[in-house]
């Protein structure tokens, strides 16, 4: 590192050499590592935010209009305590935001691909460090943005998180939100072009920075998962960032985009025109469809992997693993139609992304069957990263086939904007990703900090996490099915909604108890950090390349020694070895030939 | 502590299925806690899909559920002495399992293709033309605007009945609607008739469905349309032809009373 002495001047107080090398080496890193650990601790940060504004919104549904206890008072004191109309609208939205801008995506691809890719593909460093960290650094102008856009006197953005004009684009639609909803569409706008970033960085490094011997059919799925997405990435992101500057351009100079002739909003017409609402739904969709696979995808390597370690057995069918992630990848450019359905889009398009819908419905159940086949004729130690990803899998089956339903396009007819959809969501974004990431920390924190989390309180951490989820999400499928709307302030004043209270009260208190839950987490995690036990390289017996550094990897650099590789991941129980793990930079016994050579 | 889990994770489809069981058969805890009735006609075949789907899923559901849950049983790690299977999986049960939900998912995809048709792009017809809508549904921050098109069967004309969130419709007939929007997006649902369709600024849109029984219900705002979005309700009211044509007859006095006192007030 070249410290700079000018700049250490320039602070005037303690040791100069002290600041600047703390400086770059936590705050302007360019190791991946370290950059990977900035997001893990912002999106867990973000995560506790995210997860609070959701129980604001339960809260509303569970006692609507009234004060919220202890808090109330100090929130919404203008309104009595209680959330005002307005504020759900923004809860809502910032809470959808949050998850998936700041949580869901940058966790998997940020936190997890960052310090990942590197160590799994026997790299130093990623291909391009300072555009890493630049990735990094502009995720803070994005929270900036986004965090105005949230605190907007009197209530922030409140145009959902899918921001469908005219409501978004026409300011006098939303009269109260001022410039939410601008500083909003420039904060998403910006969390694209980290992520460009970082998509960029990932496909080069792994195609350009494999050790040697490590072929694209040696990788582990979690890297082929994260080269998939960066790719997804790289392809669909320029579509919402220019759907977003459109918008602003709406929004600033009345360009009117997506705004048509003869509106009348709030009794005054507009002079704007010209322009398509559906066609920022389009172009919103397009990425966003594939961002919905780019926040499932790496989970799914994730999983995979950790399945095939704790099952002490290869995975099953790793080809067409790999196919079918990439399958996913391209169907999932042309099924964004399935979210306009019922928007006014012409009714024979919505036929054929009924179709195609239905299709990438395949590549998915592929890999249910082969997790299954995975865990089968094993033999399975239930360690918390594993209980973890079994419930991925279990989950995961329940957001697929609920999926169907709304592919059908005469269900999604009466489902669409329901509880069924935010039920289907949920079990594949919360009990789907948030668990596989859960199973993900805790099975690389011991590399990530050289030591491991407890694991008592990391299985009672997942035992209150899964029962609680399941009440929480299992039951919107009924609410659903029922009719019952989403993003509504007070869905019980139609009678067809009245009688959903009760149920409605029971999905408050068990979400009450999943983030009370995650209390245990936090205090694990931390304490772990700094007390827990101390292992070595391995812990968990496996097989791929990260473990073969040392736990943690040795400052920037990673490995002690160059890693060759010399077979695929996932040699659990080859008949080759006493052990019943063969890594892949182990050299083969004298005389025995790879598995893979003789095939 | 693998029997635990596994347990755990046999509770999964227990409970799943248990759940859905409650709230299709009627009575109990969870009474009328299932798709709300249906007085469409066409509502039906939506809700006939919707439990194919359901058993279809429900089937898969189990299956996966009980195989996760036998496979963590069996292969526990503390209890089975058998070596581990080293296998890196099978061709044949690869293209086994591609194939069959591939054959499934087509086979739904067609199936539904006529349901949608009819729901979307078949037209009604009356009399070798398109048959003219019945009114002007017109959404806006936050109510329901209700134009009929009077005697002429023409939107627009002085003969036309504006009416505020009360949708009258006589029973047994096929009700052809007009849908606009005057400002932002609004969807125009009505649960019980299974119609659910968003009204575009800028676009003209037509529903249309046939009901058979006579009652109020809810006409529900389903697109996010501003803060006031929850409190945008409207009121079906779905009569006999007689109510029908007296609640008509009735209306229009009463606007052409109003009228002139709003005339003879300025």
């Amino acid at each position: 590192m070249n410290t700079s002495s000018a700049v250490s001047q320039g602070h005037g107080h303690g040791d100069g050499m002290t600041v600047s090398h703390f400086i770059s080496t936590y705050v302007f890193s360019k190791d991946h590592k370290m950059i990977g650990l900035q997001f893990l601790f912002t999106t867990l940060l973000w995560f506790i935010v995210g997860g609070l504004l959701a129980l604001g919104i339960r809260w509303q549904l569970a006692y609507p209009w009234s004060d919220m206890p202890i808090i109330g008072g100090r929130l919404f004191s203008a309104e009595g305590g209680q959330i005002s109309p307005e504020f759900y609208t923004t809860l809502f939205t910032m809470h959808a935001t949050v998850m998936i801008f700041f949580v869901i995506i940058p966790i998997l691809a940020g936190a997890f691909g960052n310090y990942l890719i590197p160590l799994m593909i026997g790299a130093d460093d990623m291909a391009f460090p300072t555009l890493n960290m630049l990735s990094y650094w502009f995720m803070w102008p994005a929270f900036i943005c986004i965090g105005i856009s949230f605190l907007t006197p009197p209530y922030g953005a409140g145009g959902g998180w899918t921001s469908y004009p005219p409501l978004s684009a026409v300011r006098a639609a939303a009269p109260g939100s001022q410039m939410a909803q601008t500083w909003w569409l420039m904060g998403v706008t910006l969390v694209g072009i980290s992520s460009m970033m970082g998509s960029v960085n990932y496909m080069t490094t792994i195609i350009q920075m494999r050790a040697p011997g490590l072929s694209m059919f040696r990788l582990p799925l979690t890297i082929w998962s994260m080269f998939i997405t960066a790719v997804l990435q790289a392809f669909a992101l320029p579509v919402l960032t220019a759907g977003g500057v459109m918008q602003i351009l709406d929004r600033m100079l009345g360009t009117g985009f997506f705004v048509p002739e003869g509106l009348i909003v709030n009794n005054a017409d507009m002079i704007t025109g010209g322009g398509q609402p559906l066609l920022w739904q389009h172009l919103f969709w397009f990425y966003s469809h594939p961002a919905v696979y780019i926040m499932i995808l790496p989970a799914m390597g994730m999983v995979s992997d950790i399945l095939s370690c704790f099952a002490r057995k290869p995975i099953f069918g790793y080809k067409p693993m790999v196919y079918s992630i990439s399958g996913i990848a391209g169907l999932g450019f042309i099924v964004w139609g399935h979210h306009m359905f019922v928007s006014g889009m012409n009714p024979m398009l919505g036929m054929t992304f009924m179709v195609s819908t239905m299709m990438i419905a395949l590549p998915s159940a592929v890999k249910v069957f082969n997790w299954l086949g995975t865990i089968w004729g094993g033999k399975i130690e239930f360690t918390t990263p594993m209980l973890f990803s079994l419930s991925f899998v279990s989950m995961f089956v329940i957001g697929g086939l609920s999926g169907i339903f709304m592919a059908a396009t005469p269900v999604d007819i009466f489902i669409h904007d329901t509880y069924y959809i935010v039920a289907h969501f949920h079990y594949v974004l919360f009990c789907g990703t948030a668990m596989a990431v859960m199973g993900a920390i805790y099975f690389w924190f011991p590399k990530m900090f050289g030591r491991a989390m407890n694991e008592t309180a990391g299985k009672w951490h997942f035992f209150l996490t899964f029962l609680f989820m399941n009440g929480t999400f299992y039951l919107m499928h009924i609410l659903g099915a029922v009719g019952f709307p989403r993003r509504l302030a007070d869905p019980y004043h139609y009678e067809t909604f009245k009688h959903l209270l009760p149920m409605n009260r029971f999905i408050t208190w068990c979400a009450i108890g999943m983030v009370v839950s995650q209390i245990i987490f936090a205090v694990n995690f931390f304490y772990s950090i700094f007390k827990g036990q101390k292992v070595g390289r391995n812990p968990w017996r496996c097989n791929s390349i990260e473990w073969f550094c040392p736990s943690p990897p040795v400052g920037h650099g990673n490995f002690d020694a160059q890693p060759i590789v010399y077979r695929g991941p996932y040699e659990y129980g080859s008949p080759e070895v006493d052990t019943d793990h063969y890594p892949q930079t182990q050299p083969p016994p004298d005389g025995v030939k790879s598995s893979e050579e003789v095939h | 502590m693998g029997r635990f889990w596994s347990l755990l994770f046999l509770l999964v489809p227990v409970l799943g299925v248990a759940v859905f069981v409650f709230a299709v058969v009627p009575g109990g805890v969870f009474d009328n806690h299932w798709l709300p009735e249906d007085i469409s006609q066409h509502g039906k075949v939506i809700d006939d899909l919707f439990m194919f789907i359901l058993y279809l899923t429900g089937v898969i559901f189990i299956v996966t559920g009980a195989l996760m849950f036998w496979f963590c049983w069996k292969y526990d790690a503390e209890k089975n002495p058998e070596p581990v299977k080293f296998t890196h999986g099978s061709h044949t049960l690869e293209i086994v399992w591609s194939i069959l939900p591939a054959a499934v998912l087509l086979f739904i995809a067609i199936f539904q293709m006529d349901a949608w048709a009819d729901n979307k792009m078949v037209y009604p017809i009356k009399d070798g033309k398109k048959k003219p809508p019945l009114a002007l549904v017109t959404g806006r921050q936050f109510e329901w605007r209700i134009q009929y098109a009077g005697p002429d069967e023409t939107i627009g004309t002085e003969d036309d009945l504006h009416i505020v969130n009360d949708l009258h419709i006589p029973v047994n007939e096929e009700v052809v609607l007009r849908v606009q929007s005057q400002d932002v997006l609004h969807s125009f649902f009505l649960p019980n008739v299974r119609i659910k369709h968003d009204l575009v600024p800028g676009m003209q849109q037509h529903v249309w469905f046939q009901t058979k029984k006579t009652g109020l219900y809810d006409i529900v705002c389903a697109e996010l349309c501003g803060w006031g979005h929850y409190k945008m309700r409207g009121r079906l009211i779905v009569e006999s032809e007689e109510d029908f044509e007296a609640w008509y007859a009735n209306a229009v006095q009463e606007q052409t009373r109003t009228s002139h006192n709003v005339e003879s007030d300025n």
